[in-house]
């Protein structure tokens, strides 16, 4: 095989993955929450309601197409895919395992192991913004500008504390791709911890998660589109499969977002202690490798659903007040002492 | 300023008015619980003024309570609060009693007392529910509507109706308490208990709800009474005022309850109120059982009424303490067999028309806190 | 003292009948003292609460009552003609439910209205519950309230034309289309 040929293979997969989780995800909420909530949940679609999202996905395909008179046309289209497209790129930089030998190549479980693949995923995650923004304002609704609005404040705003926890991350393994940081984090650190990311930088993590979660508009960071004060907003006035971008770009960044936790603080696609490489066949490592990210994937895709059903959300000024007043002074002391300690220790 | 608001909700023509945006909530919008329409005019997230707009419901009871016979309207009671149903028609019955000058037997009064407080613990649960989705909290809903569904059946055991109830007759009561009452009730009463401690788990200590719901929207107490507060909102104030002790109607005077009252008329204490009144009314329940159960098996639960009813000719009020705060009915008779002019007072009406004032200053988000903590009910607030 | 007597105390001149019925007193004040009797009755007399105000309308109740003077008439003496009376009694009462939180006593208030002039002093000064209750009685009786911060509909919508709680409003049939424009087919 060509290494084009195998590079193609490897988008198609991972973006059918991408997909598939997704996909599942919405299944996998509302089954979890309904099982924190004494219900039962869809049930009727298949065994344990697994295809409803199929019918969910029949039924926002055949809806009709609602464009708003009033809208700006352009941007109104514009919007959905722009959200979706930028959740769905930062997956290229995403060591989802080591490496796997097929057919005597080595191939590296990775679309491309890009040396700034770091910088790749904030710069995605910062176009995403404008997907939210352009479609609440070309929806030419108060409801919707007021989400947009929202959005646009909070994702900013969150977007630095995040940096800057990423930073620290930098700081520690002194590289930009994520593939060598998840090199980096095999073997033990002080003697009995694995030698993850979280146990360098808990407070990095801490700062990352709460931004990650700002970052995908989740409880209790759902403002840009909660739903008990500005209806839906910046998605109020879309129907069909427009909508249906929306809501699945948001589930694909909650994929996106647990794989770049996974990758940064829990040692990527490897177990802790054990060399997996060691006793196991080059096929087969591969699938295990891969298998170990998604299980440390599918952990973090479940927090986001048990956080979302637990606690209320915030208010407007309270979020930005967490963020500037909180976070941020937080990560900017963090960067320092690490900073101090890694010129200390080198 | 009021001129203005007007233009912008008659037409819809320009959206800013002066400076700001003008934004209109409602009536059909996920957290207008019902109709109720708000139009707000706001400096970015910052309400200046907001000005409720009702009548989307109305459906002229009054009228109609003018036109029926004071038995034909006992049902249309049901359609006011339609949270607590019994408490509006045990409100009806007594004001019509009062204008005939009987009193039921005390074992009707027993059953009344029971069904309203259960009816108060399914009000409030639904208010401390709603408010929980409105602040972002949707899992402590389902914990209290599913305690709210156990109350319904007992409801549906007694008198055959789960929500609108038609609970009794003018004078008297017409069956006794089910006898699957009587396993269910201990049951019921810990599950309750179960419910309501787990809500207050997930929410009550928790740091974003305290940050929510502590100091947003609070009103002095002075300010309260000049409204025409009354009920949890006014003792979220720091009054103790509850009719159940201050005019005690029924034979509430000789139950053991505590009054909760909060100091800073916040949505926190609104929601502490709440939370405390359901433990009360299990207390009354208790007691109320326990006296019901030594009454004899063959105690009349009905007083000889006539089939028409044609009270003397006179005019009366009655209020009593419902979930929301004093419930009354004025009657006007005129000697026929229908009332010659009906009155509701409802507790949220008065409530809500200080809306403007409660969230002026305030943010969108502290709006909808505001209006879910009222449990400004469409039913009966416009009638 | 009783509650009769404390009222008739405060309220002085300004009282013009106060009648007792199952324990509810009902007094009443001539409509253009209305203002000083509620904040002597506020003030003096303690009822510092408002619960209620509204309208009723007695067109139908001095039907029923001349009806009846008629027919006792008639069977008594047919030949004699009805006397002449003095003007008719106002068609229209606003009343207000006072509450004390003291002593919780609980007061009617009777305020008498001419159909021909419709203006009540408004007592939104003196409590601000009455907003939305003078509100409803003008719409629902057409009552001015003078000095009314703000006198629109509530619950009929601003285009609508009659006051539909009076007792001649009818209750289906042209009077309650004639002013929606509806096609009549």
């Amino acid at each position: 095989m060509a290494d084009w040929q195998i590079d193609l293979i490897k988008v198609v997969f991972i973006w059918v993955w991408a997909l598939l989780i997704a996909v599942v995800m919405t299944w996998v909420e509302r089954r979890a929450s309904a099982m924190m909530q004494d219900r039962l949940g869809p049930n009727r679609a298949g065994p344990f309601g697994l295809f409803q999202p199929l019918a969910d996905g029949i039924k926002l395909f055949t809806k009709e197409d609602i464009i708003p008179e009033k809208a700006r046309k352009i941007l109104f289209v514009l919007g959905p895919p722009l959200f979706a497209l930028p959740a769905f790129s930062a997956y290229a930089v995403v060591p989802f395992g080591d490496k796997i030998v097929l057919g005597g190549k080595e191939i590296i479980l990775q679309v491309s192991d890009v040396n700034i693949g770091f910088l790749y995923v904030l710069a995605l995650g910062a176009i995403g913004v404008y997907g939210m923004v352009i479609g609440g304002w070309a929806s030419n609704s108060k409801y919707s500008i007021l989400g947009g609005l929202r959005a646009t404040a909070q994702l900013i705003s969150y977007e630095v504390p995040m940096g800057l926890a990423l930073l620290t991350i930098v700081l520690l393994y002194g590289t930009f791709s994520l593939r060598e940081m998840v090199l980096l984090q095999q073997g033990t650190f002080l003697g009995f911890l694995p030698n993850w990311g979280i146990f360098k930088q808990p407070l990095g993590f801490i700062i990352f998660l709460v931004a990650a979660y700002a970052e995908a508009n989740r409880v209790p960071f759902d403002l840009p589109e909660c739903e008990s004060e500005l209806v839906t907003g910046y998605h109020t006035e879309y129907g069909s499969m427009r909508l249906g971008l929306y809501l699945f770009g948001e589930y694909v960044n909650l994929g996106t977002l647990a794989a770049i936790t996974v990758s940064l603080f829990f040692g990527g696609w490897a177990l802790p202690y054990v060399d997996m490489s060691k006793f196991l066949g080059p096929v087969a490592y591969g699938i295990a490798s891969f298998t170990v990210f998604f299980l440390k994937q599918a952990f973090f895709l479940f927090l986001f659903v048990w956080v979302r059903w637990t606690v209320p959300r915030f208010r407007y000024d309270q979020l930005m007040g967490l963020g500037w007043k909180a976070l941020i002074p937080l990560g900017l002391v963090n960067l320092f002492v690490t900073a101090l300690l890694v010129q200390l220790t080198i | 300023m009021a001129k203005e608001i007007e233009t912008v909700c008659v037409t819809t023509g320009p959206a800013e008015v002066g400076d700001y945006v003008a934004l209109n909530i409602g009536p059909i919008h996920p957290a207008m619980h019902g109709t109720l329409r708000v139009i707000t005019r706001t400096d970015g997230e910052t309400i200046i003024s907001a000005e409720p707009e009702i009548g989307y419901l109305h459906r002229g009871v009054e009228k109609l309570g003018e036109n029926l016979t004071y038995r034909q309207f006992l049902p249309l009671t049901d359609r006011l609060n339609y949270c607590s149903a019994i408490c509006n028609n045990v409100a009806y019955e007594l004001a019509v009693e009062k204008a005939l000058g009987i009193e039921v037997p005390e074992k009707a009064q027993l059953l009344r007392i029971i069904m309203m407080e259960l009816a108060r613990i399914a009000d409030h649960q639904v208010l401390v529910g709603i408010l929980g989705v409105d602040l972002g909290a949707l899992t402590p809903f389902f914990y209290l509507i599913i305690q709210r569904e156990e109350i319904y059946e007992i409801f549906e055991w007694h008198h055959g109706a789960r929500l609108t109830n038609s609970m009794g007759t003018i004078g008297g009561v017409e069956a006794e308490l089910p006898d699957r009452f009587h396993e269910k009730w201990p049951k019921m009463r810990d599950s309750i208990r179960k419910a309501n401690d787990e809500t207050d788990r997930l929410l009550t200590h928790n740091r974003i709800w305290m940050d929510r719901t502590i100091g947003v929207n609070a009103f002095c107490a002075d300010d309260a009474l000049n409204w025409g507060f009354t009920g949890p909102m006014l003792r979220a104030c720091g009054v103790k005022r509850d009719l159940r002790k201050d005019e005690p109607y029924l034979m509430y005077d000789k139950f053991d309850f505590e009054v909760p009252t909060g100091k800073h008329g916040d949505v926190f204490d609104r929601y502490m109120i709440r939370m405390l009144e359901m433990e009360e009314s299990i207390k009354i329940i208790d007691q109320a059982y326990a006296m019901y159960q030594d009454m004899p098996d063959d105690a009349p639960l009905m007083k000889k009424v006539p089939k028409i009813i044609k009270p003397p000719e006179g005019q009366i009020y009655h209020a009593i303490e419902s979930p929301n705060g004093e419930l009354g009915f004025f009657i006007k008779s005129d000697g026929t067999d229908k009332p010659y002019r009906i009155k509701i007072r409802p507790p949220c009406y008065m409530v809500y028309q200080a809306f403007g004032e409660l969230v002026q200053g305030e943010m969108i988000s502290d709006l909808i806190a505001c209006l879910s903590s009222i449990n400004v009910i469409a039913g009966e607030l416009d009638r | 003292m009783s509650l009769m007597d404390r009222i008739k105390d405060c309220l002085g001149t300004d009282l013009i009948e106060i009648s007792e019925f199952r324990g509810d007193v009902c007094v009443e004040i001539p409509k253009n003292r209305v203002i000083e009797a509620m904040t002597s009755l506020k003030e003096k007399g303690g009822f510092d609460f408002l619960s209620d105000v509204f309208g009723v309308d007695n067109i139908d109740l001095y039907a029923a009552k001349a009806k009846k003077a008629k027919k006792k008439k008639k069977g008594e003496e047919e030949e004699e003609e009805p006397k002449k009376q003095g003007p008719p009694p106002p068609r229209f009462e606003v009343i207000y439910l006072l509450l004390s939180l003291k002593t919780n006593e609980r007061l009617q208030v009777r305020v008498r209205v001419p159909e021909d002039s419709m203006d009540v002093p408004s007592v939104t000064g003196i409590w601000k519950a009455a907003t939305w209750p003078e509100r409803e009685a003008f719409d629902m009786y057409g009552f001015k309230f003078k000095g009314h911060p703000n006198l629109r509909r509530l619950l009929m919508w601003d285009e609508f034309k009659d006051h539909p709680l009076r007792k001649d409003y009818p209750l289906e049939g042209k009077g309650e289309e004639r002013h929606l424009n509806y096609d009549t087919v």
